[in-house]
């Protein structure tokens, strides 16, 4: 299984979710995407944005400090932010880049 | 506000100057015009004149509201209780109280479900606890729309001799008056009112009692004498508002209900909040990829003049607590507010014109961030 990361420190809102759903769109099904970001608003969005379009939130975990494995570089520049796993699922649905309305009525989690 | 609270409030600045607390002739005529004013308002909310506290803002009753009634139950304990979604000024003061005595266990924040609506078995189970002072639950949410089941919540408190304290900032005059409370605020703004005048409904019945030295101002509820032109013009608003309020309501819903259809039409928008059980006249959506700033701007560039809950519109850079709580997008947030007819004659005809304009404004703002293929 393909993982990829997204790294959208320092960006604020909605910047984290678009470079999601910019890897989103073009990562083949099943494939496992890190993201990491620093925004408050993140905390809400990534999950309502794996809501509407049928992604599935894995995990959400803060990170702080120099605890982490295997993160890149650069952590020391932001000593706490919120690292999500996000699941681009098996079977993508047509409507996942173009159709709002059933993202939507996906509301039941 | 309305025009008619203008003429008002001009009118009463001239006959209403003088300290309602003088023996003069001038005093005695700000008094009646205080009193006047008192009663119209008693009156509009089913309650006696020696409930009702005039004080300088919404926000203030409301924080009067909850420190009286801590205060009042301090003997049962000093817990308090609030559903998630409620204004600022019950939660920052409830956290702070907290905060202070450093005991987490003091304050307790109740979920709402996606549409917003509180959860009544934890608000029960929350009540339940024994030394809880008060539970506050508004009537409405002002930025969401959704209503509160008070009566069953009401109801619940009762069962667990808590009190229960109902913001009614969004809601007065809009809605019909809450019944199932035992304090009351509301801010003279939601009904065509001035600002800069808040109300306090202590019913006799409440133990309630304010914090601090004893006051002789407005029932002893406040120490800051209210502006008597400000009262009498927020009463000559509540007579008018309630006086069209039925019809009124019909074409704020129906207006709702256009925009709802035609803002759900959009791509990758969602509507917040309950789509029946609502206030009549707020319109709330979130749309994915769009700086809720931006949006606003672009808005108000149309002429549009339009709220958010959208973190880089607030001060603090913190999403809206409300549109946190409901689990929904919080960037690209839009709030529509729709006036009274009074205030807005075009009402109709800018409903239309926002239909018309949104899509286009929305794209611009996506097409900055080059998010519109997402």
């Amino acid at each position: 299984m393909r993982t990829i990361e997204v790294d959208a420190r320092g960006l604020s809102c909605p910047l984290p979710v678009i470079r999601l759903a910019e890897a989103a769109r073009d990562a083949p099904a099943n494939t496992r995407i890190v993201v990491l970001a620093t925004d408050p608003a993140a905390r809400h969005d990534i999950p309502a944005w794996c809501r509407m379009r049928n992604h599935e939130l894995h995990e959400m975990t803060e990170v702080a400090g120099a605890s982490g494995t295997g993160e890149p570089a650069g952590q020391s520049t932001y000593p706490t932010y919120l690292r999500f796993l996000v699941l681009v699922p098996p079977q993508r649905s047509k409507a996942a880049g173009t159709g709002s309305g059933s993202a939507r009525s996906s509301a039941p989690t | 506000m309305l025009p008619a609270a203008r003429t008002t409030l001009m009118a009463a600045l001239d006959a209403g100057w003088a300290d309602p607390r003088r023996l003069y002739a001038e005093g005695r005529a700000a008094r009646a015009l205080l009193d006047q004013a008192r009663e119209v308002l008693a009156q509009g909310l089913g309650v006696r004149p020696a409930e009702v506290s005039f004080l300088p803002s919404g926000p203030a009753a409301l924080r009067a509201g909850l420190e009286g009634l801590r205060y009042g139950g301090r003997r049962h304990g000093a817990r308090m209780v609030a559903s998630a979604v409620e204004h600022s000024t019950i939660l920052t003061t409830g956290r702070y109280h907290a905060a202070m005595a450093q005991d987490p266990s003091l304050w307790a924040e109740v979920p709402v479900d996606r549409l917003g609506r509180v959860d009544l078995s934890a608000l029960e189970q929350a009540v339940a606890i024994p030394g809880t002072a008060l539970a506050a639950v508004q009537s409405a949410n002002g930025e969401i729309g959704t209503r509160q089941p008070l009566q069953r919540a009401h109801a619940l408190c009762l069962a667990h001799d808590v009190p229960l304290l109902v913001d009614a900032m969004a809601s007065l005059g809009r809605d019909p008056t809450p019944e199932h409370f035992d304090v009351l605020a509301g801010d003279a703004r939601s009904w065509g009112g001035p600002s800069g005048l808040g109300v306090l409904i202590v019913p006799e019945r409440t133990r309630w009692r304010r914090p601090g030295p004893v006051s002789d101002v407005e029932h002893g509820r406040t120490d800051v004498e209210p502006m008597v032109a400000l009262a009498l013009s927020a009463a000559e608003a509540w007579r008018q508002t309630q006086a069209t309020r039925e019809d009124q309501s019909a074409v704020s819903s129906a207006l709702v209900r256009r925009l709802r259809v035609a803002v759900s039409g959009l791509h990758d928008v969602e509507v917040v909040g309950d789509p029946h059980d609502r206030l009549p006249h707020v319109l709330t959506f979130s749309a994915l990829y769009v700086d809720g700033e931006a949006l606003v701007v672009e808005l108000d560039r149309r002429g549009f003049a339009v709220g958010s809950g959208s973190a880089c519109t607030s001060s603090t850079l913190e999403p809206s607590h409300v549109l946190a709580a409901l689990g929904v997008l919080t960037h690209g947030n839009v709030r529509v507010t729709l006036p009274l007819a009074a205030i807005a004659p075009s009402l109709d005809d800018d409903v239309s014109r926002f239909i018309a304009e949104l899509p286009d404004a929305i794209t611009t703002v996506r097409a900055h961030l080059g998010a519109c293929d997402l």
